[in-house]
């Protein structure tokens, strides 16, 4: 496709949502019961998909935002690279940034909202807007494009990103054992991913062949042993710090250094801070006034 | 304006802080008139010195309630006037909240106050196998405050991404006078990362009183190679095939010939002086990947007719990094005064875009040098020019704005790491629409309704700051 096509093809998404009444972009729906549902009334629109431009020796790609991630992660792999973005069945570039949760391993990969460098938008009153730059680094003006990652397009639509990429590692090993995650995590240099259920522990490693091995050697002095992948994920997400509320019921596992736990049962909501509840609604009211954009959804109610 | 005691903002600032840190001596005003930015003339009001959280929300309140600006300062080493103070506004110095809060480093997270210097963290968490990432050449002299405001870059961002990526959470006193906690030192706080658009902008958002960064493991392996190239083609070239052999080195740096000269002379670090430019890659992390990515690092360079230098131990690697840091110093010895410039391009057009800013200094007739972070593509070029030559900085500024052009044209941005500032505002139409602009003008609204937090910054307004001329030099050390 050219650059004029995916031009044309943007106009045409603009277009699309248009300038009034609400309206919604529906991605893979993987994720389209998080943070709120959308009133019947709510006109759906689909972004442009198809990968617009990678050269593997920039280590950027620009794709339209209705691609899926398993289009997009096949494109890359062709090349040997990854985005950091999770690789859910189904799901759209898009949708996985607005939902902005990472994967199980941003432990080592970094986090999601790092990977998106530029985003072309359709703002509340139907025009395009391109937030950040197309290079790997860039602190030209505010930084939008960290705050579009998660916003659940309540500020504006993607219709088209620019994604940092990284080397695919030659190797990989799930290990899990009884260990002690901090333990664990003192003494392996850079795992990509640590999960601890408050009995079992499991640790991803990936690099250069030898240095797997030589960290999965140290994972296996302290009790860990190689395994197929990590357990499955109990069904809700809570800040870590849920976790420590007394008599915290249910079972969960802890994404070790992110921040980030899963829940069997859900926990009562804590209220946010009144001043970040506050900047919320003002970033709301600055960016969609009319409150035209995924109405129902709210970033803070996500999880 | 002359400031007296008596007036009622300084009444009223008194009431917040003792005397001797509410300053209105002439002497200390003009020193907060600038920056380590070409921009002088700036003018502050009274330069306050608060110490925590509630001497800031103080002096907020007090700037509020006479209707002020407040411009938020830390060590003063910005390089795009993002801290020169525009129309007597109150400025807040943070550099007395200086100290390291707390270091836990099984979670890798330390609170550590605004005014503290970027390379004193580094060391404090030294006994802990631990260290902050950003590393700004100014990393001696620069305030994590400010890091934070400009979302610094340095040398080892390449692998491991600029400030904002280090930064897990920050406690910011907002226009209103409020205090609010930004994100959560724990990783992850639900809702709009409102962290993430806190970091990098320049201190029209708010007053930065803590923050909570992320460390980061030492490597235990490092492997520093010295590679040296009969061109800056060849050398532009292999930069471009290290990343495009899929690896991402700690990293890559690149010099031209007037600069190894410079820099052999002033400080013998063992650079090549008949090269005509090295290029310094640095591959961190576990042995074995370190070993095979220098191995291919080093056959790419040869490949392209480079010759190859390995550190062979600690001492020769620090000599390596010395030669690299001391650049600016430098630069004395050839012409008194320099502009340093800061465009990214993609990487692979780096070796296209050198060539015109070759042809762009030739054509105004100045000298240039370049020493730059290559593996990202961010551009340093150095205009060197006599201040007392007649004419001269209307050379340097013509050329300046002929490489921004070229490095947007290239599909670059305006700046990797220095921010907008004064410097690059009225810049800014080049790089986006109306449109994308409004939208950033939202985001700092929402934040900042009355525009009370570092106004004329960044954002065009159309009005020109006749008062802020360009001239003079940028202080030794502090750079980017």
């Amino acid at each position: 496709m050219t650059g004029e096509e995916a031009g044309e093809e943007l106009e045409s998404f603009a277009a699309e949502v248009g300038a009034d009444g609400p309206v919604a972009v529906v991605g893979g729906r993987t994720q389209w019961d998080i943070g709120g549902h959308c009133p019947e009334e709510t006109r759906l629109v689909r972004s442009p998909a198809g990968v617009r431009g990678f050269d593997p020796a920039d280590m950027t790609i620009r794709v339209g935002a209705g691609t899926t991630v398993e289009e997009l992660d096949a494109a890359l792999a062709e090349a040997g690279q990854r985005a950091n973005l999770p690789v859910l069945a189904g799901a759209t570039v898009g949708g996985v940034l607005a939902v902005g949760r990472d994967d199980l391993h941003a432990l080592g990969r970094g986090r999601l909202r790092d990977a998106l460098l530029e985003a072309v938008y359709v703002a509340d009153d139907g025009r395009l807007v391109t937030a950040g730059g197309p290079t790997v680094k860039n602190v030209s003006g505010f930084d939008l494009c960290r705050l579009l990652v998660g916003s659940l397009g309540t500020l504006g639509l993607l219709g088209e990103v620019i994604l940092r990429t990284w080397p695919r590692p030659a190797a990989q090993q799930w290990l899990a054992g009884p260990c002690d995650p901090t333990e664990l995590r003192r003494s392996l240099y850079w795992p990509s991913s640590i999960l601890w259920d408050g009995q079992m522990t499991w640790v991803h490693l990936e690099g250069h062949e030898s240095d797997v091995e030589s960290e999965a050697e140290l994972a296996r002095s302290l009790g860990c042993e190689p395994t197929g992948g990590p357990p499955p994920l109990p069904a809700h997400r809570v800040p870590t710090g849920a976790l420590e509320a007394e008599g915290f019921p249910g079972s969960f596992l802890v994404q070790i250094g992110t921040g980030v736990a899963y829940v069997s049962d859900p926990c009562p909501d804590s209220d946010p801070d009144a001043t970040v509840a506050a900047l919320h609604q003002r970033l709301k009211a600055a960016f969609d006034p009319r409150g035209r954009l995924n109405p129902g959804r709210d970033p803070l109610a996500a999880g | 304006m002359k400031f007296r005691k008596a007036d009622p903002l300084m009444r009223d600032l008194r009431r917040v802080l003792p005397p001797d840190r509410v300053r209105i001596a002439p002497l200390e005003r003009s020193i907060m008139g600038r920056d380590a930015s070409i921009f002088e003339g700036g003018q502050a009001g009274p330069v306050c010195f608060p110490i925590n959280t509630a001497e800031v929300q103080g002096c907020v309140d007090a700037a509020r309630h006479h209707g002020r600006a407040v411009v938020p300062r830390g060590a003063g080493t910005g390089l795009a006037g993002g801290a020169v103070p525009l129309e007597e506004p109150v400025v807040v110095v943070t550099t007395k909240m200086n100290r390291l809060l707390s270091v836990d480093a099984d979670r890798r997270v330390a609170w550590v106050q605004p005014g503290m210097i970027n390379l004193d963290l580094s060391r404090a968490l030294a006994p802990h196998g631990l260290h902050f990432a950003p590393d700004p050449s100014s990393q001696q002299v620069c305030s994590l405050g400010g890091n934070v405001g400009t979302n610094a870059g340095g040398p080892h961002c390449l692998a491991l991404g600029v400030t904002s990526a280090h930064v897990l959470a920050a406690e910011v006193v907002l226009m209103s006078g409020e205090a609010v906690v930004l994100g959560d030192p724990d990783g992850w706080a639900p809702g709009l990362d409102l962290r993430g658009a806190y970091v990098g902008s320049e201190g029209m958002l708010g007053i930065t009183t803590s923050i909570a960064v992320r460390l980061t493991p030492n490597p235990p392996a490092v492997q520093t190679l010295l590679l040296a190239f009969d061109s800056v083609d060849a050398a532009a070239q292999t930069v471009s095939a290290v990343i495009a052999d899929g690896i991402v080195p700690a990293a890559i740096e690149m010099m031209d010939k007037n600069i190894i000269w410079a820099v052999e002379n002033f400080v013998g670090a063992g650079f090549p002086t008949d090269a005509a430019a090295v290029v310094i890659v640095e591959v961190d992390g576990l042995p074995g990947g370190v070993a095979a990515e220098a191995d291919r690092v080093a056959e790419l360079a040869v490949e392209r007719g480079g010759s190859v230098r390995r550190a062979a131990d600690d001492h020769e690697r620090a000599l390596i990094w010395k030669g690299r840091k001391s650049a600016f110093g430098a630069i004395a010895q050839i012409k008194p005064n320099y502009y340093l410039h800061d465009t990214v391009v993609p990487r692979t057009r780096l070796a296209e875009v050198m060539n015109q800013v070759y042809e762009i200094v030739e054509e105004h007739d100045l000298q240039v040098m370049n020493v730059f972070h290559a593996g990202d593509g961010n551009l340093h070029p150095l205009l060197l020019y006599d201040r007392r030559e007649p004419g001269i900085m209307d050379r340097v500024h013509a050329a300046g704005s002929a490489i921004i052009e070229a490095s947007l044209a290239a599909g670059g941005v305006l700046s990797g790491e220095h921010g907008i500032g004064i410097e690059k505002r009225d810049y800014m139409p080049l790089m986006f629409s109306e449109a994308d602009l409004d939208a950033q003008a939202r985001l700092r609204r929402a934040f900042d309704p009355d525009e009370m937090a570092n106004p004329g910054k960044v954002l065009p307004t159309g009005a020109s700051c006749a008062e802020v001329n360009a001239l003079d030099k940028i202080p030794e050390g502090v750079w980017g």
